[in-house]
């Protein structure tokens, strides 16, 4: 494929156990593009990842999402990720047994299709070359998936995925939390390697100093399980700086959390 | 079907031209066996298995040539090396060589010869490990037992190559029943590859096969033992071994038979600072039955144990998994570690893990872990957003589970035979 990548959510409405969580997402992301989502705890952001991954537990009751063209909520998770979506998520799985270079060339060759699978050789110099770039020791790819992994280790075998899967439509959920300064701009540059027209960038976080690093074009801010408000860069500045109390004013919301029983 | 009658193991005892003792022997094992009840399995009803429904095959077969074995049999075979082999047909071997270890003082024959050429060597070895116990199954394989193994590695030979032995059940209703003894003296070092096996489509009835091994003092021995029976098939192995001062052992027990199993197994860390290693997998799908335990007994200072056992089971397999660690009274400084996990795929599957710590002596390190679970949908979930197929993130997750015992079979070769059973079985 060599149109530009484009995920377009209409009015997407999503429940978890039977309790509506999203109500109601517009949002438009194009090859090129980086989208900041933020909001407060509980207010949705997660699930919309969730959602348009395909999680099991995650209804969607309305709305449509496409990727590129194609109904992505008609297809199973394994064939969002082939058609080019990839989600960072914010708590991975870890899988005893199966070391990260096994899975990470069981999952491009996945991508690849019967008889075009990748060569060990050159797997093997990429994989290198990306964990070079991430400061990933090399004993990492012999690790068992996330298995003992310290936070920082999980997210920063999120951002190898990532780099070494190089999707169309990237969404990254809190990849910053429980980083440290260090950590946190080893992964931005990561990601900002990937950026290009090629890909366009969903970033789910509740901190400009992640932004800092990764500039968003576009700042979303989702509350009771909406985009309450959107706007450009500024606007997480502002957030930063004054919190969302401000925003909860302006549209006269009390309780900006979602799907929670009191 | 036929009972075994007393004609049948002087036939056999004639055949071989054993000596007197052991025709005697056999009959009053046979004797007993009609009286000794089954053994009493954790969980598992074993009473309708069938133990005594085969037939013997007490005609004379040729020797053949190894790449005359039919190819289901022929891929349990190492492609490594292959210089010293043992192929048994049923009651008989049908292939035997070795090269270059006569001159070592090593001894590698089925243990009928082993017997008519060294019995003085043999006699205090053959069913010592066995002393104490009785049951039906037992005494059926003391008046039954042929061809088998004898493997004798004296003191300080080191031998790099391993030995193979392969024990090939064939045609309808056939049983067997092969003894393996494994001798390492003092310094020695030896590896045995063991596999009991028949093709896919046969329909044999019964495989009861007992092992046993010595490691004497600061000997090292590992064995791989495999056995991969169709769903006819009541397989039965118990294997048992005694480690002396010093001495390591390493058990690699691969259970992939696919009818009933009793997989038994039972180490005697006998002198100080004996070691063993028992790493036991199991798949079973279909409507494979599986009893599987594995034992070690400390019954000196400064000995060290380490069971790990998996189990996966398909379809409506099920398995009882028991891990015995016990410590005997004295057997002080003693380390003593068992971890037994079993998964299943389907909701029809069962698995139990018992895992069971007899401790008599307070100066020991004992820990033990066991599970019995489903497939995480959350691993699954996680693996297929990377583009992986459902059922490839499922292979994924059970060869991960099954990894901890796979990666340390010894040969390539073989664990690639065991990669294409499992394959099979992901497809029942
Ligand atoms: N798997 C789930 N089961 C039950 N409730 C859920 C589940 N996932 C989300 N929820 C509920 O949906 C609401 C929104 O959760 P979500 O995880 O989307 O929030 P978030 O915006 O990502 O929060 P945070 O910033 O803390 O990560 C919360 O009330 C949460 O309890
Ligand atoms: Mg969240």
């Amino acid at each position: 494929m060599t149109t530009t990548p484009k995920l377009s959510i209409n009015h997407l409405k999503v429940s978890v156990e039977g309790k509506p969580i999203l109500n109601g997402i517009d949002l438009e992301i194009k090859g090129g593009e980086v989208h900041a989502i933020m909001g407060p705890n509980g207010t949705g952001k997660s699930t919309l990842a969730a959602a348009l991954m395909g999680h099991p537990k995650y209804e969607v009751t309305d709305g449509q999402v496409l990727l590129d063209g194609q109904d992505l909520l008609e297809m199973e998770v394994d064939e969002r990720a082939r058609a080019g979506l990839f989600l960072a998520m914010q708590y991975p799985s870890e899988i005893s047994g199966v070391t990260n270079a096994d899975f990470l060339r069981s999952a491009i060759n996945a991508r690849r299709g019967e008889g075009n699978e990748v060569s060990l050789m050159k797997f093997i110099r990429e994989l290198d070359q990306k964990m070079e770039s991430l400061e990933i020791d090399q004993s990492f790819s012999t690790r068992y998936l996330n298995e003992g992994f310290s936070g920082g280790e999980k997210k920063r075998n999120e951002i190898l995925q990532l780099m070494m899967l190089k999707p169309r439509i990237a969404i990254l959920d809190e990849v910053d939390s429980g980083l440290d300064i260090d950590a946190l701009k080893i992964v931005a540059n990561g990601v900002n390697q990937l950026l290009s027209p090629e890909m366009g960038v969903m970033v789910i976080t509740h901190y400009q100093r992640l932004l800092n690093y990764i500039e968003p074009h576009y700042v979303h801010v989702i509350m009771q399980g909406k985009i309450v408000k959107s706007g450009g860069p500024e606007l997480a500045k502002r957030l930063e700086a004054e919190g969302y109390d401000w925003v909860k004013e302006e549209l006269g919301i009390e309780d900006e959390t979602v799907g929670q029983t009191k | 079907m036929m009972k075994t009658k007393e004609i049948d193991v002087t036939k056999l005892s004639e055949k071989n031209k054993e000596p007197k003792w052991l025709l005697e022997q056999r009959l009053t094992s046979l004797q007993e066996s009609k009286d000794l009840p089954l053994p009493k399995l954790e969980r598992t009803r074993i009473t309708n298995w069938g133990f005594e429904d085969f037939h013997l095959d007490q005609d004379k077969v040729a020797h053949t040539e190894l790449n005359r074995l039919p190819e289901d049999i022929h891929s349990f075979l190492t492609h490594e090396d292959n210089s010293h082999i043992i192929v048994q047909k049923n009651m008989q071997v049908v292939v035997a060589k070795s090269q270059g270890i006569e001159e070592q003082g090593v001894i590698f024959t089925d243990l009928n010869t082993a017997i008519l050429q060294h019995e003085e060597l043999v006699k205090p070895y053959l069913f010592s490990t066995l002393e104490g116990e009785k049951n039906k199954l037992f005494s059926l394989h003391k008046a039954l037992w042929s061809g088998g193994i004898f493997l004798y590695v004296p003191r300080n030979r080191e031998l790099k190559i391993p030995f193979q032995s392969l024990f090939w059940l064939k045609g309808k209703n056939m049983g067997m029943f092969p003894h393996v003894i494994v001798v390492a003296e003092e310094n020695s070092r030896v590896e045995l590859i063991a596999n009991f096996v028949a093709e896919q489509d046969d329909r044999p009835s019964v495989n009861n096969a007992i092992l046993e091994a010595f490691v004497g003092q600061n000997a090292q021995v590992r064995i791989a033992t495999v056995n991969h029976m169709p769903q006819s098939v009541v397989d039965v192995i118990y294997r048992r071994a005694v480690v002396e001062r010093d001495g390591k052992l390493e058990w690699i027990i691969g259970d992939f038979s696919e009818g009933r199993l009793i997989s038994d197994n039972y180490t005697a860390l006998k002198g100080e600072g004996g070691q063993v290693n028992v790493k036991a997998v199991t798949m079973g799908a279909g409507e494979m039955k599986a009893n599987i335990t594995s034992t070690v007994d400390h019954l000196a200072r400064h000995t060290t144990s380490d069971i790990l056992a998996r189990s996966v089971m398909k379809n409506t397999a099920s398995s009882i998994l028991n891990s015995i660690t016990k410590i005997e009274k004295g057997a002080s400084k003693s380390n003593g570690q068992q971890s037994g996990k079993v998964l299943m795929l389907n909701p029809k599957a069962r698995g139990d893990a018992n895992p069971i710590l007899l401790i008599d002596e307070n100066d020991v390190i004992a820990g033990h872990a066991a599970s019995v679970g489903r497939v995480d949908p959350m691993q699954i979930y996680y693996l297929m957003s990377r583009g992986i197929t459902e059922e490839e993130a499922e292979k994924l997750i059970v060869y991960g589970f099954l990894g901890i015992v796979l990666s340390n079979i010894p040969s390539q070769s073989l664990k690639e035979q065991l990669d294409r059973i499992i394959e099979r079985k992901f497809l029942q």
